[in-house]
């Protein structure tokens, strides 16, 4: 269970999230809803330690922990960007190994093993070799999924999954989320898309523009 | 003629071997340097990028020749002195260093902010990110500037003869002297269109190797 007390995150003078809390529940999916400029993503962003705040707590399982400190190993969250920002210099297999075995020092064959085992699950068998720029917005995007799920978060969160693909591939990515939901994966779903935030969602937080 | 060119040849190839000399270590300890030079002056520690920005600005401002000169009979005065074929290196090193420099420090800039937060949030080190995810990917952008470099290192070398070493123009030029032909000035000609040549063609093939991911 993730628990988020009290966060204000300033830029400047202008409060962009003023003293917010909430829990996420375990293998729930919760949506953060609102309009542009509401602060999604700048919330997701303190989540996932790319933002500092100007004050707030955040606990696992009732233990504190600091999003922006990257010495923690064991990662509690993994992101799926809105742009995926997959690395173009390296092949879809070496997206997904890097990080496990250069910062949890895993053996790569193992890697590679637990890759091809989720690469297959979202329907990515015999891509490994192919480099970023020769897959479709929705394969980079299930790319970036397994890259984030190789290092093995306890929970999931993605900034506008919806937003850079066509309207057909919008129920692919529902199902993907949902799919991740059965197999106990905690996920936090940042959105405009209110009609898909209602479709994957246990929860929906919806937040504000503050003036 | 023939016969002429026989004669010449040993006195031009080794003075080719003094140009490729100085190429060779130039490239090899520039190019390096010129990388750190330019993450340098991408850091948010101003003090380090005003020197640095200092630093370039002297080595692109001034004539090469000026350098050169200044290194081998300026430094003496001060008590500093190099022989020449290291005052040749030191001054070759220190210029190239900031035009390469400039070009990493473009390459840098050139990567997306994206690419850095991506590699936090998978916990990636700063070292990781820049050695795995940015090094090529700036490499690759930076390329065809480095080339031009090389290509303009090959014939810059000839300024050394101004510090009395016996490179490939000085050897063509004692002969044209010696001899009153032109001979020796076509051929010093013809090696330097090789050796840029095959420069070209090596850049070439490491860029077609580059062109494997966009």
């Amino acid at each position: 269970m993730l628990e988020i007390k009290d966060l204000t995150k300033k830029f400047g003078t202008k409060t962009v999230i003023d003293d917010l809390s909430m829990t996420v529940k375990d293998n729930e999916i919760m949506a953060i809803v609102g309009p542009s400029g509401a602060g999604k993503t700048t919330l997701l962003r303190c989540i996932t330690g790319l933002e500092s705040v100007n004050q707030g707590q955040f606990f696992w399982n009732g233990t504190q922990f600091d999003p922006t400190n990257t010495d923690q190993k064991d990662t509690i969250i993994g992101v799926v960007f809105q742009d995926y920002q997959l690395f173009p210099n390296l092949t879809v297999m070496g997206n997904i190994t890097l990080a496990p075995t250069m910062v949890k020092k895993l053996p790569l064959a193992e890697v590679q093993k637990t890759a091809r085992e989720l690469l297959a699950r979202l329907g990515l068998e015999g891509k490994e070799d192919l480099y970023p720029f020769q897959l479709s917005g929705g394969q980079k995007q299930r790319v970036a999924i397994v890259r984030a799920l190789a290092m093995n978060p306890k929970i999931l969160c993605y900034d506008e999954p919806t937003s850079a693909l066509d309207p057909a591939l919008r129920d692919e990515v529902a199902e993907i989320i949902l799919g991740l939901k059965k197999q106990q994966m905690t996920q936090i779903v940042v959105t405009h898309d209110m009609d898909f935030a209602q479709n994957v969602a246990d929860e929906i937080k919806r937040v504000e523009q503050i003036d | 003629m023939i016969q002429y060119i026989e004669q010449i040849l040993p006195a031009l190839l080794s003075g080719t071997k003094m140009t490729l000399s100085i190429f060779f270590w130039t490239l090899i300890a520039s190019i390096p340097l010129g990388a750190l030079v330019g993450l340098g002056l991408i850091q948010k520690f101003k003090p380090l990028v005003w020197l640095l920005n200092i630093y370039v600005w002297l080595m692109r401002g001034t004539p090469l020749l000026l350098q050169l000169i200044f290194v081998f009979y300026g430094l003496p005065i001060l008590g500093i002195i190099f022989q020449r074929y290291d005052a040749a290196l030191f001054a070759f090193i220190l210029n190239y260093t900031a035009y390469f420099g400039e070009i990493f420090r473009g390459g840098f800039q050139s990567v997306p902010k994206g690419q850095f937060e991506s590699a936090r949030v998978l916990r990636l080190s700063y070292g990781q990110t820049i050695r795995k995810i940015v090094i090529p990917q700036v490499f690759k952008i930076v390329l065809p500037s480095i080339g031009n470099e090389v290509i303009n290192l090959v014939k810059d070398s000839s300024l050394v003869y101004v510090i009395g070493l016996g490179d490939l123009l000085r050897a063509g030029n004692v002969a044209t002297a010696r001899d009153v032909t032109l001979l020796p000035l076509i051929l010093v000609g013809i090696i330097y269109l090789a050796l840029t040549a095959v420069c070209t063609i090596v850049l070439k093939m490491i860029e077609k190797r580059e062109n494997v991911w966009q």
